[in-house]
Protein backbone atom coordinates (compact mmCIF):
# COMPACT_ATOMS: atom_id res chain seq x y z
CA UNK A 1 0.00 0.00 0.00
CA UNK A 2 1.35 3.67 -0.96
CA UNK A 3 1.43 5.94 1.71
CA UNK A 4 2.96 8.97 3.25
CA UNK A 5 6.49 8.39 4.73
CA UNK A 6 8.62 9.97 6.71
CA UNK A 7 12.29 11.09 5.47
CA UNK A 8 15.14 12.98 6.39
CA UNK A 9 16.17 15.94 4.80
CA UNK A 10 19.90 15.28 3.55
CA UNK A 11 20.67 19.28 2.66
CA UNK A 12 17.87 22.47 2.45
CA UNK A 13 19.01 25.31 1.79
CA UNK A 14 18.97 28.88 0.37
CA UNK A 15 19.79 29.03 -3.42
CA UNK A 16 18.63 32.66 -4.28
CA UNK A 17 16.60 34.92 -2.25
CA UNK A 18 13.67 32.89 -1.34
CA UNK A 19 14.42 29.90 -3.02
CA UNK A 20 16.19 27.17 -1.12
CA UNK A 21 16.91 23.62 -2.26
CA UNK A 22 16.00 20.53 -0.89
CA UNK A 23 17.65 16.90 -0.44
CA UNK A 24 15.52 14.46 0.30
CA UNK A 25 16.51 10.33 1.21
CA UNK A 26 13.83 8.18 -0.39
CA UNK A 27 15.03 5.24 -2.25
CA UNK A 28 11.54 4.45 -2.91
CA UNK A 29 10.85 7.58 -4.71
CA UNK A 30 14.23 7.19 -6.49
CA UNK A 31 13.52 4.04 -8.16
CA UNK A 32 9.89 5.17 -9.67
CA UNK A 33 10.36 8.78 -10.21
CA UNK A 34 10.45 10.14 -13.91
CA UNK A 35 10.84 13.31 -15.02
CA UNK A 36 8.38 16.17 -14.54
CA UNK A 37 6.67 14.14 -11.88
CA UNK A 38 6.11 15.97 -8.28
CA UNK A 39 5.93 15.18 -4.63
CA UNK A 40 3.67 16.33 -1.37
CA UNK A 41 4.99 17.89 1.08
CA UNK A 42 3.45 17.98 4.23
CA UNK A 43 3.31 21.07 7.02
CA UNK A 44 3.55 20.05 10.72
CA UNK A 45 0.01 20.07 12.41
CA UNK A 46 -3.07 20.72 11.58
CA UNK A 47 -3.06 24.55 11.22
CA UNK A 48 -2.22 24.34 7.46
CA UNK A 49 -4.06 21.43 6.30
CA UNK A 50 -2.59 20.88 2.96
CA UNK A 51 -0.16 19.38 1.10
CA UNK A 52 2.27 21.52 -1.02
CA UNK A 53 3.36 19.77 -4.55
CA UNK A 54 7.01 20.45 -5.37
CA UNK A 55 8.17 19.55 -8.87
CA UNK A 56 10.80 16.83 -8.57
CA UNK A 57 14.09 18.78 -10.00
CA UNK A 58 16.78 15.92 -10.01
CA UNK A 59 16.80 12.25 -9.12
CA UNK A 60 20.03 10.94 -7.41
CA UNK A 61 19.95 7.47 -8.47
CA UNK A 62 23.51 6.57 -6.75
CA UNK A 63 22.47 8.55 -3.47
CA UNK A 64 19.37 7.01 -2.74
CA UNK A 65 17.50 10.90 -2.95
CA UNK A 66 15.72 13.78 -4.78
CA UNK A 67 16.43 17.11 -5.14
CA UNK A 68 13.89 19.60 -5.09
CA UNK A 69 13.66 23.73 -5.53
CA UNK A 70 11.30 25.55 -3.95
CA UNK A 71 9.83 29.22 -3.41
CA UNK A 72 9.33 30.59 -0.16
CA UNK A 73 5.84 31.65 -1.27
CA UNK A 74 3.74 31.37 1.80
CA UNK A 75 3.90 30.21 5.78
CA UNK A 76 4.06 26.24 4.14
CA UNK A 77 7.21 26.95 2.32
CA UNK A 78 8.11 28.99 4.97
CA UNK A 79 7.92 26.65 7.46
CA UNK A 80 10.17 24.07 5.11
CA UNK A 81 12.54 26.62 4.61
CA UNK A 82 13.63 26.11 8.64
CA UNK A 83 14.04 22.32 8.24
CA UNK A 84 17.27 21.71 9.26
CA UNK A 85 19.36 18.95 7.87
CA UNK A 86 18.49 15.34 9.62
CA UNK A 87 14.91 16.16 10.94
CA UNK A 88 12.40 14.49 9.24
CA UNK A 89 9.36 15.61 6.98
CA UNK A 90 6.04 13.98 5.74
CA UNK A 91 6.61 13.16 1.60
CA UNK A 92 4.15 11.46 -0.36
CA UNK A 93 5.36 10.56 -3.92
CA UNK A 94 5.91 10.72 -6.75
CA UNK A 95 2.60 12.19 -8.01
CA UNK A 96 1.73 12.76 -11.36
CA UNK A 97 2.65 12.05 -14.92
CA UNK A 98 6.18 13.46 -16.30
CA UNK A 99 7.03 14.59 -19.52
CA UNK A 100 6.79 12.76 -22.59
CA UNK A 101 9.88 12.10 -23.66
CA UNK A 102 10.54 11.56 -27.01
CA UNK A 103 14.25 10.45 -28.41
CA UNK A 104 13.51 10.83 -31.75
CA UNK A 105 13.79 14.44 -31.34
CA UNK A 106 17.22 15.75 -32.42
CA UNK A 107 16.60 19.86 -31.88
CA UNK A 108 15.18 20.00 -27.97
CA UNK A 109 14.10 23.12 -26.79
CA UNK A 110 13.67 23.10 -22.79
CA UNK A 111 11.81 26.80 -21.40
CA UNK A 112 11.78 27.37 -17.85
CA UNK A 113 10.24 30.07 -15.94
CA UNK A 114 11.27 31.14 -12.39
CA UNK A 115 10.27 28.59 -10.20
CA UNK A 116 8.81 26.52 -12.89
CA UNK A 117 12.58 25.67 -14.03
CA UNK A 118 13.35 22.82 -11.48
CA UNK A 119 11.90 20.23 -13.29
CA UNK A 120 13.20 20.68 -16.53
CA UNK A 121 16.82 19.73 -15.13
CA UNK A 122 15.95 16.35 -14.82
CA UNK A 123 14.39 16.23 -18.02
CA UNK A 124 17.64 17.32 -19.84
CA UNK A 125 19.68 14.63 -18.48
CA UNK A 126 17.07 11.83 -20.29
CA UNK A 127 17.23 13.71 -23.26
CA UNK A 128 18.95 12.93 -26.73
CA UNK A 129 20.96 15.25 -29.26
CA UNK A 130 20.75 19.66 -29.22
CA UNK A 131 19.15 20.92 -26.13
CA UNK A 132 19.01 24.37 -25.78
CA UNK A 133 17.42 25.64 -22.33
CA UNK A 134 16.07 29.07 -22.42
CA UNK A 135 15.43 30.55 -19.06
CA UNK A 136 13.76 33.41 -17.75
CA UNK A 137 13.72 34.85 -14.06
CA UNK A 138 12.76 38.35 -12.29
CA UNK A 139 16.25 38.66 -11.62
CA UNK A 140 18.37 35.84 -9.78
CA UNK A 141 18.62 32.93 -12.42
CA UNK A 142 19.28 29.52 -10.76
CA UNK A 143 20.35 26.09 -11.57
CA UNK A 144 22.35 27.45 -15.12
CA UNK A 145 25.77 26.02 -14.19
CA UNK A 146 23.61 22.45 -13.52
CA UNK A 147 22.09 22.39 -17.07
CA UNK A 148 25.75 23.19 -18.79
CA UNK A 149 27.17 20.79 -16.90
CA UNK A 150 24.42 18.35 -18.71
CA UNK A 151 25.93 19.46 -22.07
CA UNK A 152 22.87 22.11 -22.69
CA UNK A 153 23.07 25.70 -24.66
CA UNK A 154 21.51 28.26 -21.80
CA UNK A 155 20.31 31.41 -22.77
CA UNK A 156 19.12 33.56 -19.98
CA UNK A 157 16.32 36.82 -19.97
CA UNK A 158 16.09 38.08 -16.71
CA UNK A 159 13.26 41.09 -16.44
CA UNK A 160 15.42 43.84 -15.38
CA UNK A 161 18.27 42.73 -16.97
CA UNK A 162 20.67 42.00 -14.34
CA UNK A 163 21.93 38.80 -16.50
CA UNK A 164 22.55 38.51 -19.82
CA UNK A 165 19.09 39.58 -22.17
CA UNK A 166 16.67 42.22 -20.51
CA UNK A 167 13.00 41.22 -21.23
CA UNK A 168 11.32 38.23 -20.67
CA UNK A 169 11.68 34.02 -22.53
CA UNK A 170 9.49 34.48 -25.30
CA UNK A 171 11.16 37.88 -26.31
CA UNK A 172 14.95 35.92 -25.98
CA UNK A 173 13.22 33.13 -27.99
CA UNK A 174 12.70 35.09 -31.10
CA UNK A 175 15.58 37.57 -30.74
CA UNK A 176 17.55 34.55 -30.91
CA UNK A 177 15.39 32.95 -33.76
CA UNK A 178 14.84 29.11 -31.52
CA UNK A 179 14.60 26.49 -33.98
CA UNK A 180 13.68 23.10 -32.78
CA UNK A 181 11.86 19.91 -33.11
CA UNK A 182 9.81 19.89 -29.81
CA UNK A 183 9.47 21.98 -26.80
CA UNK A 184 9.35 21.10 -22.93
CA UNK A 185 8.50 24.19 -20.80
CA UNK A 186 7.42 24.77 -17.55
CA UNK A 187 6.89 28.33 -15.65
CA UNK A 188 4.07 30.58 -15.04
CA UNK A 189 1.01 30.14 -16.93
CA UNK A 190 1.06 33.78 -18.80
CA UNK A 191 4.07 32.67 -19.95
CA UNK A 192 3.79 29.40 -21.11
CA UNK A 193 0.46 30.67 -22.73
CA UNK A 194 2.65 32.78 -24.67
CA UNK A 195 5.43 29.99 -25.88
CA UNK A 196 2.65 27.95 -26.73
CA UNK A 197 0.98 30.45 -29.48
CA UNK A 198 4.92 30.97 -31.13
CA UNK A 199 5.16 27.05 -30.78
CA UNK A 200 1.83 26.79 -32.66
CA UNK A 201 2.65 29.29 -35.27
CA UNK A 202 6.34 27.36 -35.90
CA UNK A 203 4.57 24.47 -36.06
CA UNK A 204 6.71 22.89 -32.96
CA UNK A 205 5.03 20.42 -30.82
CA UNK A 206 5.34 21.46 -27.05
CA UNK A 207 4.52 20.28 -24.17
CA UNK A 208 3.30 22.16 -20.62
CA UNK A 209 4.05 21.10 -17.43
CA UNK A 210 1.31 23.51 -15.00
CA UNK A 211 0.77 24.24 -11.51
CA UNK A 212 -2.80 24.87 -9.56
CA UNK A 213 -3.74 24.80 -6.66
CA UNK A 214 -4.27 21.27 -5.33
CA UNK A 215 -6.14 19.95 -2.36
CA UNK A 216 -5.09 16.36 -2.20
CA UNK A 217 -2.63 15.71 -5.29
CA UNK A 218 -4.01 11.99 -6.37
CA UNK A 219 -7.11 12.72 -8.44
CA UNK A 220 -9.33 12.66 -5.56
CA UNK A 221 -10.74 16.60 -5.04
CA UNK A 222 -11.05 17.74 -8.28
CA UNK A 223 -9.63 21.24 -7.43
CA UNK A 224 -6.45 21.83 -9.69
CA UNK A 225 -8.00 21.78 -12.87
CA UNK A 226 -6.91 23.30 -16.45
CA UNK A 227 -9.42 23.82 -19.36
CA UNK A 228 -8.93 21.16 -22.14
CA UNK A 229 -9.86 20.34 -26.00
CA UNK A 230 -11.60 16.90 -25.50
CA UNK A 231 -10.50 14.80 -28.42
CA UNK A 232 -12.60 14.70 -32.09
CA UNK A 233 -15.20 16.73 -30.46
CA UNK A 234 -16.06 20.54 -30.64
CA UNK A 235 -16.07 20.53 -26.64
CA UNK A 236 -14.10 20.90 -23.70
CA UNK A 237 -13.69 19.42 -20.27
CA UNK A 238 -11.81 20.26 -17.14
CA UNK A 239 -9.01 17.95 -16.52
CA UNK A 240 -6.97 17.42 -13.32
CA UNK A 241 -3.69 18.69 -12.83
CA UNK A 242 -2.26 16.40 -10.66
CA UNK A 243 -3.33 13.00 -12.24
CA UNK A 244 -4.20 14.05 -16.08
CA UNK A 245 -1.00 16.10 -15.93
CA UNK A 246 1.13 17.81 -14.90
CA UNK A 247 2.56 17.74 -17.95
CA UNK A 248 0.29 18.34 -21.56
CA UNK A 249 0.52 18.93 -25.10
CA UNK A 250 0.32 22.45 -25.61
CA UNK A 251 -2.42 22.13 -28.53
CA UNK A 252 -4.40 20.51 -25.55
CA UNK A 253 -4.84 23.54 -23.32
CA UNK A 254 -7.18 25.86 -23.50
CA UNK A 255 -5.46 28.88 -22.41
CA UNK A 256 -8.23 31.77 -21.63
CA UNK A 257 -8.55 31.52 -17.98
CA UNK B 1 -13.25 -7.94 25.70
CA UNK B 2 -10.68 -7.56 22.22
CA UNK B 3 -11.72 -5.63 18.90
CA UNK B 4 -12.95 -8.99 17.49
CA UNK B 5 -16.24 -8.82 20.00
CA UNK B 6 -16.84 -4.89 19.71
CA UNK B 7 -20.45 -4.67 17.59
CA UNK B 8 -19.59 -1.59 15.44
CA UNK B 9 -22.83 -2.55 13.42
CA UNK B 10 -25.17 0.40 12.74
CA UNK B 11 -28.42 1.02 10.54
CA UNK B 12 -28.78 3.99 8.45
CA UNK B 13 -32.37 3.28 6.57
CA UNK B 14 -32.46 -0.49 6.65
CA UNK B 15 -29.12 -1.22 5.73
CA UNK B 16 -26.53 -2.35 7.91
CA UNK B 17 -22.61 -1.33 7.66
CA UNK B 18 -20.54 -3.37 8.86
CA UNK B 19 -18.99 -0.24 11.16
CA UNK B 20 -19.89 3.33 11.50
CA UNK B 21 -16.73 4.55 9.35
CA UNK B 22 -17.61 6.21 5.53
CA UNK B 23 -16.97 9.08 3.59
CA UNK B 24 -17.83 12.74 2.86
CA UNK B 25 -18.78 12.65 -0.42
CA UNK B 26 -16.28 14.38 -3.31
CA UNK B 27 -13.58 13.92 -0.48
CA UNK B 28 -12.98 10.20 -2.02
CA UNK B 29 -13.91 10.25 -5.81
CA UNK B 30 -15.37 6.98 -5.90
CA UNK B 31 -12.53 5.26 -3.68
CA UNK B 32 -10.23 4.06 -6.51
CA UNK B 33 -7.54 6.22 -6.03
CA UNK B 34 -7.96 5.14 -2.12
CA UNK B 35 -7.71 1.63 -3.22
CA UNK B 36 -3.83 1.63 -2.88
CA UNK B 37 -3.69 3.70 0.25
CA UNK B 38 -6.39 1.57 2.49
CA UNK B 39 -8.59 -1.55 2.46
CA UNK B 40 -11.48 -0.61 1.09
CA UNK B 41 -13.11 -3.55 2.51
CA UNK B 42 -12.61 -1.84 6.21
CA UNK B 43 -14.87 0.73 5.63
CA UNK B 44 -18.56 0.39 6.82
CA UNK B 45 -19.75 2.37 3.56
CA UNK B 46 -17.77 4.60 0.15
CA UNK B 47 -20.28 7.61 -0.36
CA UNK B 48 -19.21 8.64 -3.57
CA UNK B 49 -19.17 11.76 -5.39
CA UNK B 50 -21.47 13.80 -6.62
CA UNK B 51 -23.00 12.79 -9.49
CA UNK B 52 -25.78 14.18 -12.35
CA UNK B 53 -28.14 13.31 -14.37
CA UNK B 54 -25.59 14.48 -17.44
CA UNK B 55 -22.37 15.71 -16.87
CA UNK B 56 -21.04 18.77 -15.24
CA UNK B 57 -18.08 20.52 -16.23
CA UNK B 58 -17.97 22.55 -12.73
CA UNK B 59 -16.61 25.13 -12.08
CA UNK B 60 -13.59 27.67 -13.06
CA UNK B 61 -9.86 27.30 -11.26
CA UNK B 62 -8.75 28.16 -8.84
CA UNK B 63 -11.16 25.96 -6.94
CA UNK B 64 -9.10 25.35 -3.79
CA UNK B 65 -7.92 27.94 -0.92
CA UNK B 66 -5.98 26.74 2.26
CA UNK B 67 -7.41 28.19 5.54
CA UNK B 68 -6.20 28.26 8.85
CA UNK B 69 -7.03 24.42 9.93
CA UNK B 70 -9.35 24.51 6.73
CA UNK B 71 -9.93 24.70 3.00
CA UNK B 72 -12.35 26.24 0.82
CA UNK B 73 -13.26 24.51 -2.57
CA UNK B 74 -15.63 25.71 -5.49
CA UNK B 75 -15.52 22.53 -7.51
CA UNK B 76 -18.90 23.07 -8.69
CA UNK B 77 -19.68 19.25 -8.61
CA UNK B 78 -17.56 18.63 -11.47
CA UNK B 79 -18.78 14.88 -12.48
CA UNK B 80 -19.31 12.55 -15.29
CA UNK B 81 -22.67 11.96 -15.01
CA UNK B 82 -24.80 9.06 -13.93
CA UNK B 83 -24.31 6.46 -16.36
CA UNK B 84 -20.61 6.48 -16.48
CA UNK B 85 -20.52 5.80 -12.70
CA UNK B 86 -23.33 2.89 -13.10
CA UNK B 87 -20.91 2.23 -15.88
CA UNK B 88 -17.61 2.35 -14.48
CA UNK B 89 -17.30 2.76 -10.56
CA UNK B 90 -19.85 0.59 -9.62
CA UNK B 91 -18.58 -1.96 -10.72
CA UNK B 92 -15.57 -1.44 -9.26
CA UNK B 93 -16.99 -0.87 -5.70
CA UNK B 94 -18.49 -4.00 -5.84
CA UNK B 95 -15.61 -6.06 -5.55
CA UNK B 96 -15.19 -4.65 -2.54
CA UNK B 97 -16.90 -5.72 0.87
CA UNK B 98 -18.57 -1.88 1.67
CA UNK B 99 -22.08 -0.80 0.92
CA UNK B 100 -21.82 2.16 -1.46
CA UNK B 101 -23.59 5.35 -0.88
CA UNK B 102 -24.08 7.30 -4.24
CA UNK B 103 -24.45 11.37 -3.55
CA UNK B 104 -26.73 12.84 -6.07
CA UNK B 105 -26.90 16.34 -7.35
CA UNK B 106 -29.61 18.32 -9.39
CA UNK B 107 -30.55 21.59 -10.28
CA UNK B 108 -34.36 21.06 -10.98
CA UNK B 109 -36.45 18.54 -9.04
CA UNK B 110 -37.12 16.26 -12.51
CA UNK B 111 -33.41 16.03 -12.75
CA UNK B 112 -32.96 14.81 -9.02
CA UNK B 113 -35.44 12.58 -9.32
CA UNK B 114 -33.73 11.27 -12.80
CA UNK B 115 -30.26 10.56 -11.39
CA UNK B 116 -32.46 8.56 -8.35
CA UNK B 117 -34.77 6.35 -11.11
CA UNK B 118 -31.47 5.41 -13.11
CA UNK B 119 -30.12 4.83 -10.10
CA UNK B 120 -33.26 2.67 -9.30
CA UNK B 121 -31.51 -0.29 -11.66
CA UNK B 122 -27.84 0.00 -10.36
CA UNK B 123 -26.44 -1.61 -7.52
CA UNK B 124 -25.83 0.18 -4.67
CA UNK B 125 -27.00 0.58 -1.27
CA UNK B 126 -28.11 4.15 -0.80
CA UNK B 127 -28.79 7.22 -2.19
CA UNK B 128 -27.78 10.75 -0.69
CA UNK B 129 -29.84 13.74 -1.63
CA UNK B 130 -27.37 16.36 -2.10
CA UNK B 131 -29.68 19.35 -1.37
CA UNK B 132 -27.07 21.67 -0.14
CA UNK B 133 -24.11 22.21 -1.89
CA UNK B 134 -22.85 25.74 -1.87
CA UNK B 135 -20.98 26.14 -5.28
CA UNK B 136 -23.87 25.53 -7.74
CA UNK B 137 -26.18 28.21 -8.24
CA UNK B 138 -29.17 26.38 -9.72
CA UNK B 139 -30.66 24.02 -7.11
CA UNK B 140 -28.12 22.56 -4.82
CA UNK B 141 -28.38 24.75 -2.15
CA UNK B 142 -31.24 26.13 -3.00
CA UNK B 143 -33.40 23.63 -2.09
CA UNK B 144 -31.18 23.13 0.62
CA UNK B 145 -32.41 26.77 2.76
CA UNK B 146 -35.93 26.11 2.02
CA UNK B 147 -37.99 24.18 4.35
CA UNK B 148 -40.84 24.10 1.89
CA UNK B 149 -38.79 23.73 -1.02
CA UNK B 150 -36.55 20.66 0.81
CA UNK B 151 -39.68 18.57 2.27
CA UNK B 152 -40.84 18.74 -1.66
CA UNK B 153 -37.40 17.38 -3.47
CA UNK B 154 -37.32 14.84 -0.55
CA UNK B 155 -40.61 13.36 -1.45
CA UNK B 156 -40.33 12.92 -5.07
CA UNK B 157 -37.26 11.83 -4.94
CA UNK B 158 -38.33 9.28 -2.27
CA UNK B 159 -41.19 8.67 -5.04
CA UNK B 160 -38.55 7.51 -8.19
CA UNK B 161 -35.84 6.06 -5.63
CA UNK B 162 -36.03 2.15 -5.20
CA UNK B 163 -32.89 2.69 -2.66
CA UNK B 164 -33.21 4.54 0.68
CA UNK B 165 -32.86 7.95 0.91
CA UNK B 166 -30.39 9.86 3.24
CA UNK B 167 -30.91 13.93 2.60
CA UNK B 168 -27.40 15.91 3.41
CA UNK B 169 -28.19 19.21 4.99
CA UNK B 170 -26.61 22.31 4.77
CA UNK B 171 -25.43 24.31 7.74
CA UNK B 172 -25.81 27.73 5.53
CA UNK B 173 -29.25 27.94 7.28
CA UNK B 174 -30.67 29.72 10.77
CA UNK B 175 -31.95 26.67 12.26
CA UNK B 176 -31.26 23.73 11.01
CA UNK B 177 -33.49 21.80 12.89
CA UNK B 178 -36.57 23.08 11.02
CA UNK B 179 -34.82 21.70 7.78
CA UNK B 180 -34.47 18.39 9.00
CA UNK B 181 -37.81 18.35 10.56
CA UNK B 182 -39.02 19.39 7.30
CA UNK B 183 -36.65 16.47 5.67
CA UNK B 184 -38.16 13.99 7.82
CA UNK B 185 -41.64 14.92 6.73
CA UNK B 186 -40.53 14.39 3.51
CA UNK B 187 -39.66 10.60 3.74
CA UNK B 188 -36.45 10.71 4.04
CA UNK B 189 -34.95 7.55 5.24
CA UNK B 190 -31.67 8.97 6.88
CA UNK B 191 -29.66 12.63 7.27
CA UNK B 192 -26.55 13.14 6.60
CA UNK B 193 -24.88 16.87 8.02
CA UNK B 194 -23.00 19.36 7.52
CA UNK B 195 -22.16 20.02 4.03
CA UNK B 196 -19.54 22.85 3.83
CA UNK B 197 -19.89 26.06 5.20
CA UNK B 198 -20.01 28.90 2.81
CA UNK B 199 -16.76 31.12 2.96
CA UNK B 200 -13.85 33.03 1.31
CA UNK B 201 -11.03 33.85 1.06
CA UNK B 202 -8.82 36.97 -0.10
CA UNK B 203 -5.34 37.11 -1.73
CA UNK B 204 -4.25 40.67 -0.71
CA UNK B 205 -1.37 40.94 -3.05
CA UNK B 206 -3.56 40.46 -6.22
CA UNK B 207 -6.38 42.09 -4.19
CA UNK B 208 -8.55 39.79 -5.31
CA UNK B 209 -10.65 36.63 -4.51
CA UNK B 210 -8.18 33.69 -3.84
CA UNK B 211 -11.51 31.21 -5.49
CA UNK B 212 -12.29 32.04 -8.92
CA UNK B 213 -15.77 31.31 -8.19
CA UNK B 214 -15.28 34.26 -5.11
CA UNK B 215 -16.60 32.19 -2.39
CA UNK B 216 -16.41 28.27 -1.79
CA UNK B 217 -17.48 25.11 0.83
CA UNK B 218 -15.20 25.67 4.18
CA UNK B 219 -14.26 22.49 5.46
CA UNK B 220 -11.54 21.02 7.61
CA UNK B 221 -11.15 20.43 11.79
CA UNK B 222 -11.86 24.37 12.08
CA UNK B 223 -15.21 23.94 11.71
CA UNK B 224 -15.74 20.73 13.62
CA UNK B 225 -17.39 22.52 16.62
CA UNK B 226 -20.24 23.77 14.62
CA UNK B 227 -20.81 20.80 12.78
CA UNK B 228 -21.03 18.79 16.48
CA UNK B 229 -23.19 21.67 17.46
CA UNK B 230 -25.14 21.27 14.67
CA UNK B 231 -25.50 17.26 14.40
CA UNK B 232 -26.38 17.93 18.25
CA UNK B 233 -29.49 20.02 17.76
CA UNK B 234 -30.75 17.82 15.05
CA UNK B 235 -30.05 14.47 16.73
CA UNK B 236 -32.54 15.75 19.64
CA UNK B 237 -35.36 17.17 17.25
CA UNK B 238 -35.71 14.42 14.55
CA UNK B 239 -35.82 11.04 15.24
CA UNK B 240 -33.91 9.98 11.82
CA UNK B 241 -30.42 8.06 11.82
CA UNK B 242 -27.69 10.75 11.10
CA UNK B 243 -24.59 10.32 9.71
CA UNK B 244 -22.07 13.10 11.28
CA UNK B 245 -19.66 15.14 9.04
CA UNK B 246 -17.71 18.36 9.46
CA UNK B 247 -13.97 18.09 10.31
CA UNK B 248 -13.53 14.67 11.56
CA UNK B 249 -9.34 13.58 11.22
CA UNK B 250 -9.85 11.30 14.35
CA UNK B 251 -11.59 8.60 16.24
CA UNK B 252 -11.75 10.94 19.24
CA UNK B 253 -13.45 13.27 16.65
CA UNK B 254 -15.85 10.76 15.57
CA UNK B 255 -16.85 9.80 19.05
CA UNK B 256 -17.71 13.27 19.81
CA UNK B 257 -20.41 13.16 16.77
CA UNK B 258 -21.71 10.15 18.46
CA UNK B 259 -21.86 10.88 21.52
CA UNK B 260 -23.64 14.12 20.02
CA UNK B 261 -26.05 11.92 18.31
CA UNK B 262 -24.59 10.32 15.46
CA UNK B 263 -25.19 7.15 14.25
CA UNK B 264 -22.29 6.85 11.74
CA UNK B 265 -19.89 9.49 11.11
CA UNK B 266 -18.02 10.35 7.68
CA UNK B 267 -14.03 11.11 6.80
CA UNK B 268 -14.01 14.75 4.20
CA UNK B 269 -11.22 16.94 4.88
CA UNK B 270 -8.89 14.66 6.82
CA UNK B 271 -8.64 12.47 3.64
CA UNK B 272 -6.84 15.32 1.54
CA UNK B 273 -4.03 15.30 4.61
CA UNK B 274 -3.93 11.63 5.07
CA UNK B 275 -5.28 9.19 2.45
CA UNK B 276 -5.10 6.53 5.57
CA UNK B 277 -7.19 9.07 7.52
CA UNK B 278 -10.61 6.96 7.65
CA UNK B 279 -8.73 3.80 9.13
CA UNK B 280 -7.15 5.84 11.51
CA UNK B 281 -10.63 7.47 12.73
CA UNK B 282 -11.92 3.50 12.79
CA UNK B 283 -9.05 2.51 15.00
CA UNK B 284 -9.57 5.03 17.02
CA UNK B 285 -13.23 4.48 17.84
CA UNK B 286 -11.85 0.80 18.48
CA UNK B 287 -9.33 2.25 20.79
CA UNK B 288 -11.90 4.06 22.46
CA UNK B 289 -14.68 1.49 23.02
CA UNK B 290 -11.88 -0.83 24.24
CA UNK B 291 -10.55 1.37 26.65
CA UNK B 292 -13.86 2.28 27.92
CA UNK B 293 -15.25 -0.92 27.88
CA UNK B 294 -17.66 -0.13 25.28
CA UNK B 295 -19.07 -2.97 23.61
CA UNK B 296 -21.51 -1.46 21.31
CA UNK B 297 -22.23 2.05 20.21
CA UNK B 298 -25.49 2.29 21.57
CA UNK B 299 -24.55 2.64 24.82
CA UNK B 300 -22.64 5.68 24.27
CA UNK B 301 -24.99 7.34 21.38
CA UNK B 302 -26.62 10.41 21.55
CA UNK B 303 -26.56 10.30 25.70
CA UNK B 304 -24.65 13.94 25.46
Amino acid sequence: MKEIKHVIVLENQMIAPKMYSMALQSEEIVRVAKPGQFVNLYCRGEARLLPRPISICEINKEEGSINLIYAVAGKGTEEFSRIEEGETIEVLGPLGNGFMIDKSKKRNIVVGGGVGTPPLLELVKHLKGEIDVYLGFRSYPILVEEFERLGARVHIATEDGSVDFKGNVLELLKKENAVGDIIYACGPKPMLKAVAQWAASKNIPMQVSLEERMACGIGVCVGCVCKTKKQDEDDWQYKKVCKDGPVFWSNEVIWDE
Amino acid sequence: MNKENLDLKVNIGGVVLKNPVTVASGTFGSGREFAEFIDLNRLGAVTVKGVSSIPWKGNPAPRIAETYGGMLNSVGLQNPGVEELIKNDIPFLRQYDTKIIVNIAGKTIEEYCDVAEKLSHADIDLIELNISCPNVKEGGVAFGIDARMAKEVTREVKRHSKHPVIVKLSPNVTDITQIAKAVAEGGADGLSLINTLLGMAIDIHRRKPILANVVGGFSGPAIKPVALRMVYQVAKAVSLPIIGMGGITTGEDAIEFILAGATAVAVGTANFRNPRATMDVLDGIKEYMLNNGIKSLDEIRGIV
